[in-house]
């Protein structure tokens, strides 16, 4: 029935009207009680982040988002595509640039419009925001080449060896919702509203050819409540990313993270392979779990983030260093013993938090890790990673990997040019 | 009807800034009268052509109506629940215009929780005795009081003056209606027929994008056959819940096919809510 609430004289008001009179009053409330130190303090903590409302280009050799120091906050959109005509997808991608440029200078998607009888082009909850270093990274997955073996754009013949779906892991337990995906959009920002408005404007261009598939926020301590910027902690209270590959190298870049000429098929070259994992983590179990097992099952010490029987963080690991028992001090069970391996196989993890209120089913948190890795080949790079782990990490007992997808993230595209250019020409 | 998730929003403002209220009011005539003044003579003849639909489908409601509270006040249940959904089938395609009548509006179509429980009656208190109490004999008063509710809406509906504006914002507010709570489930929550109303909701939308369509050729074909598509395409998935004459029970529906309905029309929403484009000189 009716949008319209009717006021006791008989006049009407439109829920927008309702929503925009109650705005107005929030506004007045809030300087009313705060009154003027509200305003002085608003001004001040401005000055004081503006080192955060950089720009980051959104043109270029690789796409943003991949290599950028990690920002703040996540949102992480996975998408089918409904069109079944290929043109349709080159125009959304052409449109996706376009709109993904302007968002990244912090500008809206597009102009307002003289006619009041059209929707805003943009939605406009990021207007008079900054870009807050927002970075959009787009991906495409397995099943955009090939879909119930049907080749369903022409593209097949370009589908890399790469580019196939994760083999099942053992303790996977995947939820068809959290799992797989044509396309992804990778949102990052240091402003949560900033990253939700970029996906959000960028599904809305989508509409009628690609839709939603499954969506995922995620976190990290915030720059301002780190001011050393020290590698952030995971929600078992554990520093992650410590191992990370140098994002300043463009030698370890090229070597672990950038597809490279003769690699696979050419239009992936300077682009990077996405795995993300949704992992469930048990932060009840955990959290009744005595310090040492915790640090046994890391490997590390919780405090300073130094490999078990090492003092600093940073230290080169020692996996043959042993105890007065004789036994090792980083436990052969261990997270970080399985995840180094060799040491040879090395990924650039941009793995936020995600905590998504309560698991109805059992009333507890509904928390966990959203693990985002790039990579220049995931056979010799996270899978082998992820079979050692599967198989006796002593993490699993706290985990559970619900969500799964593999996407190969297009190499970066000049003014002019479009994201997908090299892959749709 | 939304207007119960709105109350609180609504209460909060009313106290706070009563004086506000009004200056958005006399804005808004203002837009108004500029719509009117900018509208072509094009559009005019549309609102005009618009006026006879929904009239005709709200006289169509009346005789459905009837039958209905026949039923019930003979105690037919199963004839009753019968015409249930295909009678709100013909209040909701003209819903942009029966909804102008914000007092009978909730007298008709409020669902529990609306309005007062004291005050609530119409087709969804009658849906309630009908599939919950499985009887007739709870509903008698109420299904007396609808014939005379829609009976009044019929007499007004001849005063309802349709604008271009009306039609425009209409299209796509039919559209919302589904998004809102048809797609969830909400509107029909006992006898389930949510699907009557969806497809009502989704042809209502359809006559105004056709009687518009001429002028929307002109400004932008694209968007036209665009816009086309899209309906095309929803109908494909309503057919395929089709059972005999009517549609199925919502609660035949697995979660994949409510979801793919749910993306359907957020698909042909957007670009339906382009047709303002109508509105500019060529």
């Amino acid at each position: 029935m009716t949008k319209n609430t009717n006021l006791q004289d008989g006049t009407k008001m439109s829920r927008r009207d309702i929503l925009k009179t109650a705005g107005v009053g929030g506004v007045g409330v809030i300087l009313g009680a705060s009154g003027l130190g509200g305003i002085l303090t608003l001004n001040e903590s401005k000055a004081a982040t503006s080192n955060l409302t950089e720009t980051i280009p959104f043109y270029g050799e690789h796409q943003s988002g991949i290599t950028t120091k990690t920002q703040n906050h996540v949102y992480f959109a996975s998408l089918d595509v409904t069109t079944t005509k290929k043109a349709e997808v080159i125009q959304l991608f052409k449109d996706w640039t376009k709109a993904a440029a302007l968002l990244a200078e912090g500008k809206a998607v597009g102009e307002l419009s003289s006619n009041e009888f059209l929707p805003p082009k943009d939605t406009g909850e990021a207007a008079g925001l900054s870009s807050a270093n927002l970075t959009i990274t787009f991906g495409v997955g397995p099943s955009l080449f090939v879909k119930n073996n049907e080749d369903r754009f022409g593209l097949k013949q370009k589908q890399p060896k790469e580019l196939v779906d994760l083999p099942a892991f053992p303790l996977d337990a995947l939820e068809e919702a959290w799992t797989g995906g044509d396309i992804c959009i990778q949102a990052c920002a240091d402003d949560v509203q900033v990253a939700f408005h970029a996906v959000r404007n960028l599904i809305r261009i989508a509409r009628g050819k690609a839709i939603l598939r499954w969506a995922q926020t995620g976190f990290q301590r915030t720059k301002q409540a780190d001011p050393k910027s020290g590698t952030p902690r995971n929600l078992f209270g554990f520093k992650d990313g410590t191992a990370n590959p140098d994002v300043k190298s463009e030698k370890e870049m090229d070597e672990h993270v950038w597809v490279q000429p003769g690699d696979g098929p050419d239009w992936l070259v300077n682009g990077s392979y996405l795995v993300v994992r949704r992992i469930q983590m048990f932060i009840e179990v955990w959290d009744r779990t005595t310090l040492k097992e915790q640090e046994k099952t890391f490997g590390r010490n919780r405090d300073s983030g130094a490999p078990l029987g090492q003092k600093d963080e940073f230290e080169k690991l020692n996996l043959e260093k042993k105890n007065a028992q004789g036994g090792f001090h980083i436990p052969e069970d261990s997270h970080t013993r399985l995840s180094h391996g060799d040491g040879t196989q090395q990924i650039l993890r941009r793995a936020y938090s995600y905590a998504d209120g309560m698991d109805v089913k059992t009333g507890s948190f509904d928390a966990g890790l959203l693990f985002l890795c790039f990579q220049r080949a995931p056979s010799k790079q996270f899978i082998p990673i992820q079979t050692r782990l599967a198989k006796i990490d002593k993490l699993n007992e706290y985990t559970s990997h619900r969500g799964s997808a593999l996407f190969a993230c297009l190499p970066g595209a000049k003014q002019g040019g479009y994201i997908g250019e090299t892959l749709f020409h | 009807m939304k207007l119960v998730k709105l109350s609180g929003i609504f209460l909060l403002s009313s106290s706070l800034l009563f004086g506000c209220s009004n200056t958005e009011n006399t804005s808004s005539t203002e837009k108004k009268k500029e719509t009117n003044n900018t509208a072509s003579k094009a559009l005019e003849n549309v609102s005009k052509e618009y006026r006879e639909y929904a009239v005709g489908e709200i006289e169509e409601f009346v005789k459905a109506t009837e039958e209905f509270t026949k039923a019930v006040k003979n105690g037919d249940l199963e004839l009753a629940k019968t015409l249930y959904g295909p009678a709100r089938m013909y209040y909701e395609r003209s819903e942009p215009i029966a909804e102008v009548f914000g007092d009978l509006d909730p007298k008709i179509d409020a669902r529990e929780g609306d309005v007062p429980d004291e005050e609530w009656g119409g087709y969804h208190r009658i849906e309630k005795g009908l599939w919950v109490d499985h009887t007739t004999s709870s509903s008698e008063q109420f299904a007396e009081q609808l014939m005379k509710d829609v009976n009044l809406l019929r007499a007004k509906v001849d005063t309802v003056e349709v604008t271009p504006d009306l039609l425009i914002t209409g299209a796509v507010d039919l559209l919302n209606e589904v998004s809102t709570s048809k797609v969830t489930g909400e509107e029909d929550r006992y006898s389930h027929t949510d699907l009557y109303d969806f497809a009502a909701n989704v042809e209502g939308a359809e006559k105004i994008y056709q009687l518009l369509n001429p002028e929307l050729k002109k400004k932008d074909e694209a968007l036209s056959n665009e816009i086309q598509t899209r309906f095309d395409a929803i109908y494909s998935l309503l057919n395929k819940q089709k059972s005999g004459d009517g549609y199925k029970l919502y609660t035949e529906l697995t979660e994949a096919q409510v979801k793919e309905l749910s993306q359907a029309i957020d698909a042909l929403a957007e670009p339906l809510s382009q047709i303002g484009i109508v509105t500019e000189a060529s």
